[in-house]
């Protein structure tokens, strides 16, 4: 179970990392989202790995898994979510008013500065 | 408790939604509102600076939850002295805002700035490390906004390179908390620094990793070399009034530093101590070199403070790296005038291309621009302090970087380093200024740029400056101040005691070893049952002290 979990992180971290060097900003975005899967995993472990155990303290059982990191895991999980939300859009915006989805601003050439001027297009 | 030390944080969400809601349309009502709670809250956070001189150090335990249960507010006096910092920049740039027309140029400028500087606020009075994540990302994600207002192609590609970057930083920074978490079973700063403190030697693998991981966390914030990558561009095509406010978003990194690296993996911590100074300083000073060649090389004014914005970040490093009380104090000056330097000068930068053709901001001679003396002069002073010259603060805060590095092994090279680069940036502002005041292009079309003759931006940027003059007027009592909080936040014994032995951390430990539930409230200890108050019987929490 270690061994999944530890490479399933291992292998997402990697994936995502591969993907935010890409030049254009859709495979980032796709790199981001791998990068926060594997956190969320990750965060996950922290509590350690148990198994069937319920996340609250109880009488009939003598131990319990860390309820403190799935909450954890769960803000992280919220606020990735709004966050990549936000990256999608902003990417999407700069497609249509830059014409180009290069992540680098010296691949294009440098479009007007002014909102105004993009509408009449 | 004290419950004025969560009104910062309480105070700009509750306005930024009644902006959203009721002032939707309405930017005069959406200016009221803005206006009000700034000048409000600068009220508010020279209340809460006051206090915290006394050097007692004020504790809120949100929802009455002690210490390593639930999450504190900590004001001491670095971060009453941050928070006010904040809060008098923010009167600065809503003020230029408004007066300068950006918060028209798009929707929602004043909303999403109550909300970053609700993320700041928080960022500098919380106590548990988590929740210091949760308000990076709560200032990040409305700078994300503020970052794109008023759109344009150039900007919305800044802006998507900006939150690239910073959510890369963010998933740092949550793989470094479960790090933290994973070695220690705690997120709570003083909490930390107590088992932090208490870890065998031969089982601190983990706590060093997590203590680069945070590292890296914090250079991104402060842009310190080579995570600095995304300040450039941001900074230079983000609105002036925002770029202005970021001023203070870089600092919150050097904040962090500064609280982490003395309380949790303080000097006196054999597992890190050998990690972090030694890195930062070289950084440091390749962060100002960088910064102050940037300054020489730039071809864009707005490029020209954002690099100047870098150098500072590192002097201002230079001085955190030794972590040393004097030299932390040199830091704190430098801190809070590079603050008011770096957005004056973005302010001034903004006044320059609003006067000019397309918003132009290159260094090369154009039509000499309305109102050319007095913007001169600003940009004058403004190149003054952040090249460090005599008579402002910059040359005093470099002043008292150089005294405070004295004992250090590396003293000649770091010497040199600032003074060179001080150079440098003196030829680089007097070649920008030159050049863009001095240097007229006669062309036909000179009368074509004519701007509104606003008072408020010559306000806005007035006071900023008047900030700095008020910093090097009174550059005693300042440093006398500083010195005290840089004492006390080397104490962190004294920090841990506040934190940790809350007069409610008391009761729910009396409460532990009588057996009994603790009550809701302090007051009706011991008779929850018949307290009239609440459903009384909130579950004891003590249940996990293991």
């Amino acid at each position: 179970m270690e061994y999944l979990l530890a490479s399933a992180i291992g292998v997402l971290t990697a994936a995502g990392i591969y993907l935010l060097l890409r030049q254009r900003t859709f495979p980032v975005i796709l790199g981001i989202s791998m990068l926060t899967y594997a956190v969320n995993l990750f965060l996950f472990a922290s509590g350690r790995v148990a198994i069937n155990l319920p996340p609250i303290l109880l009488n009939e059982t003598p131990t319990y898994t860390d309820p403190l990191p799935q909450a954890l895991v769960l803000t992280a999980i919220v606020i990735s979510f709004g966050m990549t939300a936000v990256v999608v859009l902003m990417a999407l915006g700069a497609y249509l008013s830059g014409r180009t989805d290069h992540i680098n601003l010296g691949a294009a050439p440098d479009a007007d500065r002014d909102a105004g001027t993009e509408v009449g297009k | 408790m004290n419950h004025w030390i969560i009104a910062p944080i309480l105070l700009p969400p509750l306005v930024g939604a009644v902006i959203i809601i009721a002032a939707r349309y309405q930017v005069a009502l959406q200016r009221i509102f803005s206006v009000a709670s700034t000048v409000a809250l600068a009220a508010i956070a020279i209340g809460l600076l006051v206090q915290s001189m006394s050097g007692q150090i004020g504790v809120y335990e949100l929802g009455n939850w002690p210490a390593p249960f639930g999450i504190v507010l900590v004001l001491d006096r670095l971060s009453a002295t941050m928070v006010t910092l904040t809060a008098l920049l923010g009167v600065a740039v809503v003020l230029y805002a408004i007066g300068s027309g950006w918060d028209r140029r798009g929707n929602h400028f004043h909303a999403l700035f109550q909300f970053q500087l609700m993320g700041i606020f928080g960022a500098f009075l919380t106590g548990d490390v988590f929740n210091l994540f949760v308000f990076f990302e709560v200032l990040l994600i409305a700078s994300y906004g503020l970052m794109i207002h008023g759109g344009g192609a150039t900007r919305l590609r800044a802006g998507v390179q900006y939150v690239v970057y910073n959510l890369l930083g963010s998933t740092l920074f949550l793989f470094a908390l479960g790090t933290i978490y994973a070695a220690t079973g705690t997120l709570n700063m003083a909490d930390l620094a107590l088992r932090v403190a208490e870890l065998p030697a031969a089982d601190t693998a983990m706590i060093r990793v997590a203590a680069i991981l945070l590292l890296m966390v914090f250079a991104v914030k402060a842009a310190l070399i080579p995570l600095h990558v995304w300040l450039p561009a941001t900074y230079a095509e983000a609105p002036a009034p925002v770029a202005a406010l970021f001023a203070v978003m870089t600092k919150i990194g050097a904040y962090a530093i500064i609280r982490v690296y003395t309380l949790v993996f303080g000097p006196d911590v054999a597992a890190t101590a050998d990690i972090i100074g030694p890195w930062l300083m070289p950084a440091a000073m390749i962060t100002l070199a960088i910064g102050m060649l940037g300054v020489l090389g730039a071809t864009h004014l707005g490029r020209l403070a954002a690099f100047a914005a870098i150098g500072s970040m590192g002097t201002l490093l230079i001085a955190i790296a030794p972590f040393t009380p004097q030299a932390t104090t040199a830091a704190l000056y430098y801190m809070l005038h590079s603050t008011l330097a770096g957005a004056a000068l973005f302010l001034v930068v903004d006044m320059v291309r609003a006067r000019r053709q397309a918003e132009d901001d290159s260094i090369a001679p154009r039509p000499v621009i309305a109102q050319n003396g007095l913007i001169a002069a600003f940009f004058f002073a403004c190149g003054i302090a952040m090249a460090g010259m005599p008579p402002l603060s910059g040359f005093l805060g470099k002043l008292l970087v150089l005294d405070a590095v004295r004992d250090h092994a590396q003293v000649w090279l770091i010497w040199a380093v600032i003074l060179l680069t001080s150079l440098v940036a003196v030829v680089g502002f007097a070649r920008a200024g030159s050049m863009v005041f001095w240097k007229v292009d006669p062309a036909p079309d000179a009368a074509a740029a004519a701007p509104p003759p606003a008072a408020l931006p010559f306000v806005a940027t007035g006071g900023l400056v008047a900030g700095i003059v008020a910093l090097t007027v009174f550059a005693g009592p300042v440093t006398g101040f500083l010195s005290a909080t840089s004492a006390q936040v080397f104490d962190k014994q004294s920090y841990i005691d506040a934190v940790m032995n809350t007069p409610r951390a008391q009761e729910a430990e009396a409460a532990n070893a009588a057996g009994k539930p603790l009550a809701y409230y302090g007051k009706d200890a011991g008779k929850a049952e018949t307290g009239s108050t609440d459903t009384g019987t909130d579950t004891p929490q003590q249940e996990k002290t293991e």
